[in-house]
């Protein structure tokens, strides 16, 4: 990816975006943050967030006209939070010292504000505050304009003066009882000054020289409040259609302000000023399953909230963000960030020379299911972005080579010859379709792949030719792009020679391969065909249930296959209970992409998570799926376990086979198929290895599980440690240890030789290479 | 990595050379870094202990560390 695609996806996740409330607020009060802070009861804190948008809190908290709430997002599940309220609260109740004012650095351009209200004084504000000379020109004998105007209940006295003051600190000055127009006229102010700014509220009249528009208001430019005249800015209520808004002539003076400010140093009016008065958000945020409630009324009315009044109110706030795909990926929640976050940190990874890639684990973690994709509002992929850089990784040769070889190599393990097969039918010299049972099927229950087989057989005309190999999938998810393509070679070669039939695959990840890389091949799902075709002779009917169904990720857009196991099921009598997420929301099983090798307590919390949705027993059609969840203890059924009972596992709660026994089973796969069906005579010749009889107690085979050390790799050692005498004794206990390293792993092994074979105690394995140790 | 061994130096010897192993100086390397470290050794045909405790403490760090430089 360039850098343009990493910001355009950085850009995709609206999770930043400021919420409802914020946008809504002409002067973008951080109203979430304020309400977190109100709600614990922090109301100092709550005010430093408010006074740092708001130039006048102690007044606006009081007459806030509160466009926020409108577009709160609690209205659409009650009432909106009452935010100009809790403002209120905010100002009365804060024990906040006064903000420090002190006056930068003087400039030498000079700027007249024409009109003590609102939006004058806070134009005044802003422009001293940047170390302008300011003077308030005011028709009247005092600041404040249409201010005093407001009950005093309302706005007390001692808080309009005292908040006005401010601006004395500044060293504003003030000339009063001057009208502009009568005692001075626009085009003096001009000459004496080197911008002005009009703010002469709703009672404003014709100004001699400035166009009015055809409602004979003062026509200004709606982005730089810029009138007919150039260094003359207006706005506040005499410029605004709509009726008197406080905050409203607040950020009129503001805006005007930044313009002003640009106007004097020649710089650009118009640049970047998308989205400073009000706008719409495009932060999403769900309000499903919150419980809708009412505002809090304040027991009197004209005083406000009391303290716990406000405590409550501000705790309806929904706290507005989108995390949808976080609260529906466990990965995503794991790392406690979110895509635009995780793209950042992937990206910063990837440009990183030297130091630790950090991020290594997160991008090797996803199972690149797609579930992000379909729950986020902006069809934000996650898993896209880092299969990505895994791809990346592992051409600048930077794929920590822990994560996957160990998967990687049982792919090729399953593509050499000892369990690889492509043949037409028995009696036929052309296929009309192939089955390809895939690897993982033919590792965990090889005798259905047998039985699949002569149903195909007998239903399918034509010929249905028979590929046991393995796909590619770990290729393609562990960035090894080169060897994936290969594999793909291979196979639609074979394809070819066996006369371009139609493929049918049992595995969802096949087919979700096949259907992506080689689009020229046609193929069905094997369940499609179970569907269409009705159920083989003596499949029980089982009635028992109910069972919950979990979708394979890799089928999550192929509602045929959803719809065609649903139908297998409801054929074989059972009772389906939908999962919370299924079908296109389905969740993973923690294989996908690899993340089991990856990051196994990860995957192991992926699968209990899973496993917990349903108190049923799960119905799996991936061989993976079906072996993870009853790895945990989940009770899952192989949907051909329940098709054909005599040829799987006797129960669903069975664990599947470990890595050895899945590698023995594909090659007697191919040997008990060549023999059965083909009618073949099979030599099987034996490595000198294999002929090491061992003895291995069963918690030494866990142990041998979890390390993913194969049976082969101790007979290897063995055999090695016995024939060149390259071995330790152990005085203590008398076991002699041994290691060998036929990979790019040094495996251990501490065994005892008995009189025929040898019994194991103990086996590890490392990565690093021991100078001594090489054989 | 040092080879900070709990065993006795005299609980393991090489059964081919028929000695124990003692504590020596050896090189041992992952992805293109290598480093000497303090293992067991067999002063006479070179075979190196690397325990359980070590293969999978300290030396899996390493390799993590380096896996990720
Ligand atoms: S669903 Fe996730 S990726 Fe999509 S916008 Fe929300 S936080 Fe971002
Ligand atoms: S619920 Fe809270 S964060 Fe969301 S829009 Fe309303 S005040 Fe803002
Ligand atoms: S595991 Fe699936 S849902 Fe989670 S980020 Fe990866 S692709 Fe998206
Ligand atoms: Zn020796």
């Amino acid at each position: 990816m360039d850098h343009k695609q990493w910001r355009e996806f950085e850009e995709k996740c609206i999770q930043e975006r400021p919420p409802a409330c914020v946008t809504a607020c002409p002067v973008h009060v951080d109203a979430r943050s304020f309400v977190a802070e109100m709600k614990n009861g922090r109301f100092n804190e709550a005010f430093d967030i408010f006074r740092k948008t708001v130039p006048f809190p102690g007044i606006i908290g009081r007459i806030c006209d509160h466009p926020c709430q409108k577009a709160c997002k609690r209205g659409e599940v009650g009432d909106p939070i009452s935010i100009a309220g809790l403002e209120k609260a905010c100002v009365q109740m804060n024990s906040a010292r006064p903000a420090k004012i002190t006056a930068p650095a003087r400039k030498d351009k000079r700027v007249a504000v024409a009109g003590g209200g609102l939006s004058g004084l806070t134009a005044a504000f802003e422009l001293a505050g940047k170390g302008y000379p300011v003077v308030v020109i005011e028709a009247a004998d005092r600041l404040g304009g249409t201010l005093w105007e407001i009950p005093e209940e309302v706005l007390p006295r001692q808080v309009l003066t005292g908040e006005i003051a401010v601006l004395d600190a500044l060293g504003v000055q003030t000339r009063f009882n001057t009208r502009v127009g009568r005692e001075v006229s626009l085009q003096e102010l001009c000459r004496e000054f080197d911008a002005v700014y009009l703010g002469f509220g709703k009672n404003s009249r014709d100004i001699p020289g400035l166009e009015p528009d055809s409602r004979g208001r003062i026509s200004i430019n709606p982005v730089t409040f810029g009138t007919s005249l150039e260094g003359v800015f207006a706005g506040g209520g005499m410029v605004r259609e709509t009726g008197y808004s406080p905050v409203g002539s607040l950020s009129d003076g503001r805006r005007a302000a930044i313009s002003i400010d640009r106007y004097i140093q020649k710089v650009s009016l118009t640049a970047v000023r998308e989205n400073e008065g009000p706008h719409q958000t495009r932060l999403f945020t769900s309000v499903k399953g919150v419980e809708p409630l009412p505002a809090i009324l304040p027991e009197d009315p004209a005083r406000g909230y009391t303290r716990e009044e406000a405590l409550l109110e501000a705790g309806r706030c929904l706290q507005c963000q989108c995390l949808e795909c976080v609260k529906s990926c466990e990965f995503l929640a794991h790392y406690k960030g979110y895509p635009k976050k995780y793209a950042r940190q992937i990206n910063h990874n990837l440009k990183m020379i030297m130091g630790r890639h950090e991020a290594n684990t997160l991008i090797n973690s996803c199972s690149l299911c797609g579930l992000c994709q379909e729950v986020c509002p902006e069809d934000v992929n996650m898993g896209e972005l880092c299969w990505q850089a895994r791809v990346e990784m592992f051409k600048k040769g930077k794929m920590p080579p822990s994560a996957h070889d160990f998967p990687i190599r049982e792919m090729v393990f399953s593509n050499e010859s000892l369990c690889a097969l492509t043949r037409h039918q028995p009696g036929h010299a052309s296929s009309s379709h192939i089955f390809f049972p895939g690897c993982q099927l033919s590792a965990s229950a090889p005798e259905q792949v047998r039985k699949v087989y002569s149903y195909l057989t007998e239903r399918v005309d034509g010929g249905v030719g028979l590929m046991l190999r393995c796909c590619g999938a770990p290729a393609e998810w562990s960035g090894r792009t080169e060897l994936f393509e290969a594999g793909l070679r291979e196979i639609t070669e074979q394809w070819r020679e066996m006369g371009s039939p139609k493929m049918i695959l049992a595995c969802s990840t096949c087919y979700q391969m096949f259907k992506k890389h080689i689009p020229g091949i046609e193929i069905v799902s094997l369940w499609e065909l179970y569907d269409q075709f009705g159920l083989p002779e003596g499949a029980p009917l089982r009635g028992t249930g109910p069972v919950a169904v979990q979708d394979a990720c890799t089928t999550r857009n192929e509602r045929q296959i959803h719809q065609s196991v649903r139908n297998i099921l409801q054929k074989l009598g059972m009772d389906i209970e939908e999962l919370p997420t299924s079908r296109e929301t389905t969740e993973c099983c923690g294989y996908g992409g690899l993340m089991l090798f990856a990051n196994r307590e990860l995957a192991d919390d992926v699968i209990r998570r899973r496993a917990g949705e349903s108190a049923a027993d799960f119905v799996a059609y991936c061989a993976m799926c079906r072996d993870n969840f009853a790895a945990r203890g989940k009770r899952t059924y192989h949907l051909l376990d329940l098709i054909y009972p005599g040829a799987g596992r006797p129960s669903p709660g069975q664990k599947g086979p470990g890595y050895s026994q899945r590698r023995e089973n594909r090659v007697r796969l191919k040997n008990k198929m060549l023999k059965e069906v083909w009618g073949d005579t099979v030599t099987e010749q034996k490595k000198s290895f294999e002929t090491i009889k061992v003895t291995i107690p069963a918690g030494v085979s866990d142990i041998m599980e979890e390390r993913l050390i194969l049976l082969e790799d101790i007979q290897k050692v063995i055999e090695y440690a016995e024939r060149t005498g390259n071995k330790l004794l152990n005085r203590a206990n008398g076991h002699v240890l041994a290691c060998y390293r036929p990979v790019a792993v040094t495996y251990w092994v501490e065994y005892t030789a008995l009189e025929d074979g040898f019994t194991i105690h103990n086996a590890y394995s490392h990565r690093m290479e021991v100078e001594g140790n090489s054989q | 990595m040092a080879g900070k061994d709990t065993i006795a130096n005299n609980t393991f010897e090489c059964l081919k050379c028929g000695i124990p192993m003692e504590p020596g100086k050896v090189t041992v390397s992952y992805m293109g870094s290598s480093f000497p470290v303090d293992l067991l050794k067999c002063k006479k045909c070179g075979l190196v202990l690397i325990t359980e405790d070590l293969a999978l403490g300290k030396m899996l760090e390493v390799e993590k560390a380096l896996e990720d430089k």
